[in-house]
């Protein structure tokens, strides 16, 4: 496997009007890495996903994903994403079998038999091969997370995307996903980006971090989160990470 | 891609067997190893890796009988994850069981102890006031009530006029065209214009009734009202029961002048005019004919409103279940009303009215 970047954001910038949200982003995500973005809430973390995955043009600067300019992304890159949308963003028509072999349908020529196998495969992985034939409306928040990852995964991508898992969930729920991209990683080799503001969460998985900060619209620090923690200078990287108000 | 061992047939897979790969082989493989009856060596010497679909497709033909040499170690690793993550088998979904008739029946007597509820919670209603909400049936009573007006003109005035018209071709060949104004206003007064009215309030506010309240329950807002110790009945449904009973007898007698003018209209094309028209259906309508069919919109209102409610309460979770209980609204406060038209026509038959 090579260490070419999968992702590269070159100097992007997000505005909204006359709003700027953040300008001068670069960073690069490598193969088999688990790259969180962190910081407070509006400082641009789901922004930058956003524009991560196609869903909004950078206002300035190129955001590079597997080689492809994500200002126009085409069906065939976006196949190679899989994406973790905070609550699950399940459909609520489909039991959860039927969502993950959604874009098994909508993609492969598979033969139904073979659309449920991997489905079910994809929920086992996530621990909810016994929960298949229940609808979200039946499930936890953690379990909606899990089963979000699983569709996530559906198409086999070499990277995942996924806005707050830990948001909202109870302290072991929170790290038995914590293991399980952990255990992702080391298994399918698969690539993370994490949007998060869950300190333990981001210290468990995080192998390198940006932080964001809304005052400085931009990025204020990169590197290990946990020598970030430890070692940084920076008084509003050390207020994020010691839980002071600024 | 095949060939032949000593003992027992052999695939050999070549390259990754990745997510397209695996598509393109499923059914070939599993094929092949159904006519081998298992007995089947698939060869991953030269597969560099595979994915999670690549592991499921390899898994699948182990379970049925086929023999895997030669992975690596990375597809071996992934292999066993994927024989674990298939081990735990789900759960059948359980069938509900549906019986036309026996839901029906039981739709039948949860409706009516819905209004057995409802009649309590009316009754209930002076010992505790300030649970009505005077203002949620100010503002029900304008939105189903003044919103529905344009549209409810329109549609008796258009259903007057073809009435009209229609029943004008037979009765001109017995010169007896002055009696479609007899036809069209006891028809109007006493049938049409109570049904048509209840059958907009069904279509236009029953789904919006069980839409809002069906709403509430995925949300959990009907939880929160009954633990704050407010009757969802009271507070929801009795203020809806009332702006309905308020306002369908003024929606019908709206559908019935409107469809009167219609009705004039067309009696003006055939040369008769509008004081004649007006004469003929004073003489023709009796009292009885005009309160019989206010009686008749009222409770029809009644039945479209409950229904809504009572479907909307009892919705399901999730968004399917909110559609599921407006279109049972819609299609319960119809039913209902043509029901209820049966049991006013033989009450109406045996009191000679």
């Amino acid at each position: 496997m090579t260490d070419a970047p999968i992702v590269d954001a070159q100097d992007v910038a997000q505005s909204f009007g006359a709003r700027t949200v953040f300008e001068h982003v670069n960073f690069q995500v490598l193969p088999r890495e688990i790259f969180v973005i962190l910081g407070g809430s509006g400082c641009g973390k789901s922004t930058l996903m956003r524009q991560m995955i196609g869903l909004l043009a950078p206002t300035a600067g190129r955001m590079m994903v597997l080689g492809h300019d994500m200002r126009a992304p085409d069906a065939a890159v976006l196949k190679r994403l899989g994406v973790m949308f905070q609550g699950g963003a399940l459909f609520g028509s489909k039991t959860l079998l039927e969502n993950v072999m959604l874009p098994l349908e909508m993609h492969t020529d598979l033969p139904r038999d073979a659309r449920e196998d991997l489905a079910a495969v994809k929920l086992g992985l996530v621990g909810l091969a016994d929960a298949a034939n229940l609808q979200p409306a039946e499930i936890s928040g953690g379990m909606a997370k899990r089963c979000g990852i699983a569709r996530a995964l559906a198409l086999d991508p070499p990277l995942l995307f996924l806005d707050e898992p830990a948001a909202g969930l109870d302290p072991v729920t929170s790290a038995g996903l914590d293991q399980l991209i952990l255990d992702l990683r080391a298994q399918l080799g698969i690539s993370f980006v994490v949007v998060s503001h869950e300190l333990n969460s981001i210290l468990t998985i995080g192998d390198r971090c940006i932080m964001l900060d809304r005052g400085a619209k931009g990025i204020i620090a990169t590197g290990d989160p946990r020598a970030l923690r430890d070692g940084s200078a920076d008084p509003r990287v050390q207020d994020f990470f010691k839980r002071r108000a600024a | 891609m095949p060939a032949s061992g000593p003992a027992r047939p052999t695939l050999h897979f070549t390259g990754p067997l990745d997510l397209p790969a695996t598509a393109a082989l499923w059914t070939q493989t599993l094929n092949a190893a159904r006519g081998a009856g298992g007995k089947i060596t698939l060869d991953l010497q030269n597969v560099p890796h595979c994915d999670t679909a690549g592991a499921t497709l390899l898994a699948v033909a182990e379970a049925r009988g086929a023999e895997l040499r030669g992975a690596n170690a990375e597809i071996t690793a992934l292999l066993a994850r994927v024989r674990t993550a298939r081990g735990t088998k789900a759960a059948p979904a359980i069938p509900r069981a549906s019986n036309p008739l026996t839901d029906g029946a039981r739709a039948a007597v949860d409706g009516l102890a819905f209004l057995g509820e409802t009649l309590v919670a009316a009754l209930r209603v002076p010992g505790r006031p300030r649970m009505f909400v005077l203002r949620d049936l100010l503002a029900i009573t304008d939105e189903a009530g003044v919103r529905a007006v344009p549209l409810v003109m329109l549609l008796g005035f258009l259903m007057g006029l073809i009435l009209a018209f229609q029943s004008s071709i037979p009765l001109r060949q017995f010169g007896a065209e002055i009696y479609v104004v007899n036809l069209v206003t006891i028809s109007l007064l006493r049938e049409l214009g109570p049904l048509l009215a209840a059958i907009i309030l069904a279509g236009r506010t029953g789904s919006a009734f069980a839409a809002e309240l069906g709403t509430m329950v995925v949300n959990d807002e009907i939880a929160a009202i009954s633990t704050m110790g407010i009757d969802p009945v009271t507070m929801l449904v009795l203020p809806r029961l009332a702006a309905t009973l308020l306002i369908m007898p003024g929606l019908a007698m709206l559908l019935e002048l409107s469809g009167m003018c219609g009705m004039t209209l067309v009696m003006g094309t055939l040369g008769f005019p509008a004081s004649a028209v007006v004469h003929q259906a004073v003489q023709a309508a009796r009292l009885t004919d005009i309160v019989g069919g206010l009686v008749k919109a009222s409770v029809f209102g009644a039945a479209v409103s409950v229904i809504g409610c009572r479907t909307g309460l009892g919705a399901g979770l999730g968004p399917r279940a909110v559609g599921e209980a407006a279109t049972a609204a819609v299609v319960g406060g119809i039913f209902a009303t043509i029901v209820l038209d049966g049991v006013f026509t033989i009450l109406f038959y045996r009191l000679h009215l």
